[in-house]
């Protein structure tokens, strides 16, 4: 497996057969303090990759960098061959990168169909003069309500489908945000924390919609801090550790990486990988 | 008794109620859909009313040139507004549409702008050209305790036909896909973003449209009347958001309501203190004091609204249990 991915030795910004996200010297400083300094590093098309680091490692800002949320100081960076420096999120999304985020956002007066049907792209009922004239849109609405009504039983939300998404719990409202997000189409989907805060019986099945998204062509890149799940999942893993990255490979041998376990355990070489928050470090 | 109760069902179907209904869907669609704090809906009223007094005044212009030019000055007037503030937090556009409404009062008060606004004193009898179209015979109409002419008949029939149409208007649009995206952007415009929506657009299209119900409510404010600069402070804007949020600010029907129950119910307390005052069985009050006591128990009764009811009248009792 991991001679097909990379190109060579497998270190720290190595080349990859077939890259779907090139990133180039992408750097973002606030204040004295530099974030995120990424030389290097290539995202994999149509596999797994986990983004691991401890926290303020600057996985999250790297995330925002990626997707247009936030600004780097410099740095480049090709989506399938197209710059994406300088564009701002909406339009990084229209492209087929979308992402969630760490803290789940939900649209929470509004129902839970609402939420998936405005994933949807292209609906010409979303200019506010066709929107007057409803059989201008009315099709393709009712195109994209059957694409969602599917969606969401997928991931078991149909019965909540006419609630309002406040009412769901925290679990299924990452659900929603995951099912809304593959409402755009997208081919690289990019997770942030997917599994934080969820429980054990519901991560399994997260885990499993995230399989599910690989099975269908979609690239997938997410953070996350437990390397349990990052083992079981992932086709490759990128580590981060004070802006940059420090190691890459196949899960089983990034974890023996001497420098993962400096920048994941500090002292503490003995304990369980899996269980950062209590190793994560000094 | 039957004057007084006149007076104040009279006051369910004035201009100025319908005027202030339509002000008030413009924030429906600024605050309650899309979750834009416009604090400064007078600038917008002040542009409509004397973008359209100032175009027949000054220039001459006919009743339908001075209702574009005060179109297009509102248009104008919200992209100055949004232009700088919308990619910012929403307190920025509070503070600049606050801000905007004062300092254009003030501009068009002065002394030195008198020959085209009047300066203080306004500006009136500008509408002949809206009264030329007419068509209800000259002649006074009596109905119950109200003796209309058919000039008053025409100028309540023409602003309800705008509210109406305007309510309608807003009513389709929250229930297009153009309305499911400014919803999302009040609940979260980060994650609208991530979906592939410019939000920043949509929320310049929102203060625009909304905007734009407040000039036409600015139009029809002063048809009837005249031109008072005194008019558009704040505390026209706060009037607004009194009937926004006594109807309900995520609704379209509880503006019109709120703006109907807010004037009937001013009128019926003013009415009932002075009847008291003149007939001796208030005692404790004077005639001077009555127009500041009405606003006090207005005052009162929208506090025991927000308190027992604050979701207004017609809102969804659902949406506040999860606002947490």
């Amino acid at each position: 497996m991991p001679s097909q991915i990379a190109i060579g030795a497998a270190v720290p910004g190595c080349a990859k057969v077939d890259p779907i996200l090139i990133a180039d010297n992408v750097r973002r400083q606030f204040g004295g303090n530099v974030a995120v300094d990424v030389e290097h590093v290539e995202i994999p098309r149509g596999l797994i990759t986990a983004l691991i680091g401890p926290n303020g490692a600057g996985k999250t800002t790297f995330f925002n960098l990626l997707t247009g949320f936030d600004q780097p100081n410099s740095g480049d960076w090709t989506f399938d061959g197209v710059k994406l420096a300088g564009v701002p999120a909406f339009k990084v999304a229209r492209m087929g990168m979308v992402r969630t985020f760490q803290l789940t956002k939900s649209l929470n007066m509004i129902t839970v169909m609402e939420n998936m049907r405005l994933g949807a792209q292209k609906q010409p009922g979303e200019s506010l003069l066709r929107a007057l004239i409803k059989p201008l849109w009315k099709r393709n609405e009712d195109a994209i309500t059957a694409r969602a009504a599917e969606l969401l039983t997928r991931f078991k939300l149909d019965a909540k489908s006419d609630d309002f998404a406040a009412s769901l719990s925290g679990g299924q409202r990452k659900l929603l945000e995951m099912a809304r997000a593959l409402m755009t189409q997208p081919r690289l989907v990019m997770l942030d924390e997917p599994m934080a805060g969820v429980n054990p019986a519901l991560t399994q099945s997260l885990l499993e919609h995230i399989r599910g998204l690989k099975n269908e062509g979609m690239t997938v890149l997410f953070v996350e801090h437990d390397m349990h799940m990052v083992r079981n999942i992932s086709d490759w893993v990128i580590v981060m550790a004070e802006g940059k990255i420090v190691a890459e490979g196949p899960p089983n041998e990034v974890m023996k990486n001497p420098a993962v376990i400096d920048a994941y355990l500090g002292a503490h070489h003995d304990s369980d990988l899996g269980t950062e928050k209590q190793a994560k470090g000094n | 008794m039957d004057l007084i109760l006149g007076n104040a069902i009279s006051w369910l179907f004035q201009p100025i109620t319908a005027a202030y209904a339509l002000a008030a869907i413009g924030i429906a669609l600024h605050f309650g859909f899309t979750g834009l704090l416009n604090f400064g809906q007078a600038v917008f009223m002040a542009v409509g009313a004397y973008g359209f007094s100032i175009s027949v005044k000054f220039f001459g212009l006919g009743f339908w040139p001075a209702v574009g030019v005060a179109v297009i000055a509102s248009i104008a007037m919200a992209f100055l507004l949004g232009i700088p503030t919308l990619r910012l937090r929403s307190d920025y556009l509070a503070i600049v549409t606050i801000a905007a409404a004062e300092v254009f009062r003030f501009i068009v008060s002065t002394t030195s702008a008198q020959p085209v606004t009047g300066g203080p004193q306004g500006l009136n009898q500008y509408s002949e050209g809206f009264y030329a179209m007419n068509p209800i015979p000259v002649g006074h109409y009596k109905f119950w305790v109200w003796d209309f002419k058919q000039d008053d008949l025409f100028a309540i029939a023409v602003s309800w036909l705008v509210v109406t149409f305007f309510a309608v208007l807003l009513a389709i649009l929250i229930r297009s896909p153009w309305g499911r995206v400014i919803k999302g952007i009040r609940e979260d415009e980060d994650a609208v973003r991530s979906l592939g929506k410019n939000v920043y657009s949509y929320k310049m299209q929102s203060l625009v449209v909304g905007g734009l119900m407040g000039t036409f409510a600015g139009i029809l404010f002063v048809l009837p009347t005249s031109v008072q600069p005194g008019n558009y402070g704040t505390t026209l804007t706060f009037y607004i958001w009194t009937i926004l949020l006594l109807g309900g600010a995520s609704t379209v029907i509880g503006s019109i309501v709120g703006a109907m129950i807010f004037w009937s119910l001013l009128s019926l307390t003013g009415d009932l203190l002075s009847t008291g005052v003149d007939n001796g069985t208030i005692t404790f009050l004077t005639q001077n004091q009555v127009g500041a006591i009405r606003f006090m128990l207005v005052g009162v009764a929208l506090m025991l609204l927000v308190i027992f009811r604050p979701q207004g009248i017609f809102g969804n009792k659902k949406e506040l249990y999860f606002n947490a």
